[in-house]
């Protein structure tokens, strides 16, 4: 699996990459929407480990990006974030999100979500 | 013809009067109202056409062409006005029960019996001149019929003598037969609304005989009489006596409001107010009908009767002429309802002005007053009456044998008119202007009374031969200005108008002088409101108290009694009590009663009158005075209490209106309490998340490498510690935002906090390899302030500078400037800089986690806030200079106290 991660934290880029990479995935980080744009046009990922509160562009717009373009849709998105009000989980599952992780989360309770993910993917692919 | 004839006839003409009157009056009784009708209402208004309408307009006409129109014209054009105007009048006697004109102004002038008094004889003194022309026209006509058949043997000694006494007598029948509270008399209404028809109808008779018989039409008229006159002449208005136009006209608009007998039929005769809306049309319908054939008549005489005969006696010539009789009789009856008409309503109406004004405040003042007149006053007033109906009857008729049979009827019907036109500024001021007082309203009436006397009485005694002509040519005392046909040497206009003129403007001159300079008093001032603002307090008038008088009620009752009989008192007082839920079987009247009493009587005998009986019964109480008193101070304690009201209503409004503000400053804090809550909770969060993140990796793989498990750890022990940091500088704000923090002043070297400081970040600088140089200039003196503070200051803007200069490159610069009075201190540094933009937004709290375009190294996004919060309450400033790309100077002031 091709896992991005996206967050402008480098110390939960730096856990999430060492559990997803432990599992055996295919990790990509970004520090911030724009560069998280590179990466999906380069890299097309499985998963996205998407934070909302970022410089420049937000989480928000990474996951309009993603389920705007036919080529990424397909992209599981996880939303991970410190905004944790109903309304802001209303909107990140309406922009098409398959999760929304509320922060500080458990890094046991993220990877059996994630695992659930790729089982659904590996699913719709049979 | 026979004057035997003659008599009978009028005799006969006044029988039927009396018989419309009755009948009215029963069908009253029976409350199938006659009089309760505009069409009556307006016909009655048409008193206003009397004799001098009847023969004198033809008259004025034959002699000075269209001068005569404009008595009529006046009211005609002022007549909208009266919806504004007597509709309040109307109300305002209603409701206070004003029955005559001088009682009007009495009670609008703080109830002063002596400006009712002066009223009375203005009116009495101006209005005897033209009752006297009713009975020389009367007289005149008599005269003419019957002269016109010489075998007449009727053993007259003085036609016009007769005629007064049976004038008398039918006018006390009219007007004098018993007392009530309103002072209404529907028979005599019904009785004048005859009379109006009647007399119109006589003069259209005699105007389409002259005009369809006598010639054949008007153009007929117009052409022969072209012949003869110069008709251009008289049919247009000359230039020079336009003036004369406008005062005559203006004369004639306000008498018609104040003649005693129209405020009699306009006012006090009138049942219900609407009836004025009609009125305002049919009136002056009836007043353009009876003229339009003045000047018909007026040719007419002239082509066929030339000088011979006096113009005033046309309309009963031109029949004799053609020896039709029936017409010539019709016509004179006609004058004879002008006349009697004006007689009976005019005496009316003064002798209950003289009777309330004059004689009843006197006679009830008397203490001994009931011994005296026993127990029916209401006899009295009757008998007080009749006694001036004759007494006027009688002076008219001297009036007439010495001074009106000299002239025309239209000069001295103007004389009368400019006297009650005397009233007009205080009547009118009356009603529209609270501030008109008793001072300007006696000045204003006294002095217009004394200039109308002078420039209109004067010479007419003089040319009736009482006086020498030397005062018209000389003037009084020799003083040329004195002249009463030309005061301070005014000419170009006629007697009448500079009459009128001098008079009004010093009337209301002193009218609205003495108005402005006199204080008025509690009870003038309350009347004021009352008449001003009627249609505002008609409603609670009846149950407001403007007079607390204690009475018992036995003696209210007796007095009452006294005037209108035991029965009518009794029905009347427990009506009103039933109306206003009220005890009468209690010892002392309540106040609303005595009230009540007081306005019963006031309808009958005045106000003035009314009020000082009233307090002779509260006499007994011993409370008169000091109940006046009481009055004045509780209508001064309202007032001022009013006026507290208002400026507490005032007082109030701001408050609300700052509570609104300090309201909107909440929800602002409000929101920005909110902003900051979640701020703060997204920046706990986030170290939190690293902390459980880092610390599950570390615990479920222990079999990690150790170089990657020790950098996990001390990466919780940052975040840690991170997280201990942002609580503390929360809390460190909460306390400088609330004040709870306060300085700790100490006595320190600048440089001994900037090296403690940059000991404490010495680690920070070396890791990026940034020099730090700092330099001291001005004095070398210890400072006061809060040293432990101002350390903070300094680490926090250096950290900053040091997180922003790149590593290797990076130099810091840190200069202080002391001086006696300040010390400043800057930090410079070659790092990123920031935009002119968010130059101002950083010092807010939390700024850093908002709007970034530049990513930069973490912090709690408080540490400027608070930097700005401790240089603050040093009472100095903190500023930022950079540029995006070359660095930031950030420059702290503060001022040195050195005491």
């Amino acid at each position: 699996m091709k896992i991005l991660i996206v967050d402008d934290e480098p110390n939960i880029l730096m856990s999430l990459e060492f559990l997803m990479k432990k599992e055996g995935h295919k990790v990509f980080i970004a520090r911030d929407g724009a560069e998280a744009f590179d990466i999906i046009e380069a890299n097309i990922p499985d998963i996205v480990l998407l934070d909302i509160m970022m410089p420049k562009v937000d989480g928000y717009q990474v996951c309009e990006f993603i389920k705007k373009h036919d080529a990424y849709k397909h992209a599981r998105v996880v939303f991970m974030s410190a905004k944790s009000k109903e309304a802001d989980v209303s909107k990140g599952l309406e922009l098409g999100a398959s999760l929304y992780v509320p922060k500080p989360f458990s890094t046991r309770e993220l990877m059996a979500k994630v695992n659930g993910l790729i089982k659904d993917i590996a699913q719709a692919a049979a | 013809m026979n004057s035997f004839w003659l008599v009978f006839g009028s005799v006969s003409y006044l029988l039927v009067l009396f018989f419309v009157a009755n009948w009215a009056e029963q069908r009253s009784a029976r409350r199938r109202s006659l009089v309760n009708n505009s069409y009556v209402y307006a016909l009655s208004l048409a008193v206003y056409c009397t004799a001098w309408t009847f023969y004198g307009s033809v008259g004025r006409a034959a002699e000075s062409g269209v001068d005569f129109i404009a008595v009529f014209i006046g009211p005609t054009i002022t007549m909208p006005l009266w919806w504004v105007i007597f509709r309040k009048i109307i109300r305002i006697c209603q409701v206070q029960r004003i029955t005559n004109i001088a009682d009007f102004v009495s009670a609008r002038y703080g109830k002063s019996q002596a400006l009712g008094v002066a009223a009375t004889i203005l009116c009495v003194i101006g209005t005897i001149p033209y009752i006297s022309i009713q009975l020389k026209a009367i007289s005149s006509g008599f005269g003419i019929l019957t002269t016109a058949n010489d075998t007449d043997s009727f053993p007259w000694i003085d036609k016009a003598f007769y005629i007064s006494i049976l004038l008398t007598i039918f006018t006390i029948l009219f007007g004098a037969r018993k007392l009530d509270a309103n002072e209404r008399h529907e028979g005599m209404v019904a009785a004048i609304a005859f009379e109006s028809l009647f007399k119109l109808f006589a003069f259209l008779a005699v105007g389409l005989f002259v005009t369809f018989v006598v010639f054949d039409g008007f153009d007929d008229i117009v052409q022969k009489a072209s012949t003869l006159i110069d008709l251009n002449k008289i049919f247009t208005i000359r230039e020079e006596k336009t003036s004369d136009w406008f005062w005559y006209c203006l004369l004639a608009s306000l008498a018609i409001m104040f003649l005693p007998r129209q405020f009699q039929v306009t006012v006090v005769e009138n049942v219900n107010e609407n009836h004025l809306r009609k009125a305002l049309w049919i009136f002056p319908l009836y007043l353009l009908v009876i003229n339009i054939f003045v000047v018909p008549i007026a040719l007419g005489g002239k082509i066929l009767l030339g000088t011979a005969v006096k113009a005033d006696q046309f309309v009963l010539s031109i029949p004799l002429h053609f020896n039709e009789k029936v017409l010539a009789f019709v016509a004179y009856l006609g004058g004879f309802a002008a006349s009697t008409s004006m007689i009976i309503v005019e005496c009316t109406a003064l002798t209950v002005m003289l009777t309330n004004n004059l004689v009843m405040p006197w006679l009830v003042s008397r203490t001994d007053f009931q011994r005296r007149f026993g127990g029916d006053m209401g006899q009295v007033v009757i008998m007080l009456r009749r006694f001036f109906i004759v007494l006027l009857m009688a002076g008219s008729y001297l009036y007439y044998k010495n001074v009106s049979d000299k002239y025309s009827l239209v000069s001295v019907g103007m004389v009368s008119f400019a006297a009650v036109a005397q009233f007009a500024p205080i009547v009118l001021g009356g009603i529209f202007w609270k501030r008109g007082s008793l001072v300007g309203a006696m000045g204003g009436l006294l002095v217009g009374g004394c200039v109308w006397f002078y420039t209109l009485i004067i010479p007419s005694m003089v040319s009736a031969g009482y006086m020498s002509p030397d005062i018209l040519s000389k003037g009084l005392w020799g003083m040329e200005g004195l002249r009463p046909e030309s005061l301070l040497g005014v000419t170009g206009l006629d007697n009448i108008s500079h009459g009128t003129f001098w008079s009004l403007l010093l009337n209301i001159l002193f009218y609205v002088v003495g108005s402005l300079l006199s204080q008025p008093t509690a009870l003038e001032h309350n009347q004021a409101a009352l008449f001003v603002d009627v249609f505002k307090y008609s409603k609670t008038y009846e149950s407001s108290v403007a007079w607390k008088g204690k009475a018992l009620v036995t003696d209210i009752k007796s007095l009452l009694t006294i005037f209108f009989g035991k029965n009518h008192t009794e029905e009347t007082l427990q009506l009103y009590a039933k109306q206003n839920k009220l005890d009468l079987n209690t010892r002392y009247a309540d106040s609303q009663v005595v009230n009540y009493a007081e306005k019963m009587l006031g309808g009958a005998i005045g106000a003035a009158s009314a009020r000082i009986l009233v307090s002779s019964v509260a006499k007994e109480e011993q409370i008169s005075v000091e109940e006046v008193i009481d009055i004045l101070k509780t209508s001064q304690e309202l007032k001022t209490l009013n006026e507290e009201l208002t400026r507490k209503s005032e007082e109030l409004e701001q408050l609300t209106q700052q509570l609104k503000q300090a309201n909107e400053l909440l929800q602002i804090a409000d929101i920005q309490k909110d902003d900051f809550l979640s701020t703060v909770t997204h920046e706990i969060r986030t170290p939190l998340t690293s902390i459980r993140a880092l610390s599950e990796i570390v615990h479920d793989n222990p079999d990690m490498d150790e170089e990657q498990r020790s950098h996990f750890v001390n990466t919780i022990t940052k975040e840690s510690e991170r997280l201990t940091r942002l609580i503390n500088q929360v809390l460190a704000l909460e306390r400088f935002e609330t004040g709870k923090q306060e300085l700790d002043i100490d006595e320190f070297l600048m440089e001994d906090i900037v090296e403690e400081s940059l000991e404490t970040l010495d680690q920070l600088a070396k890791e990026k390899n940034i020099k730090i140089e700092v330099t001291y200039e001005g004095i070398y003196d210890p400072i006061r302030a809060d040293r432990d503070r101002l350390i903070q200051v300094i680490i926090n803007l250096v950290s900053n500078a040091i997180k922003f200069c790149p590593a290797e490159t990076g130099k810091i610069q840190i200069n202080t400037m002391q001086t006696d009075s300040s010390l400043s201190f800057s930090i410079s540094d070659n790092g990123q800089g920031i935009d002119n933009k968010y130059q101002e937004l950083i010092f807010e709290k939390f700024y850093q986690t908002r709007d970034q375009s530049v990513r930069k190294p973490k912090g709690s996004g408080l540490g400027l806030a608070i930097c700005k919060k401790i240089i603050e309450l040093h009472q100095g400033t903190i500023k930022v200079e950079s540029e995006l790309g070359k660095g930031s100077v950030f420059t702290c002031e503060i001022p040195l106290n050195k005491n």
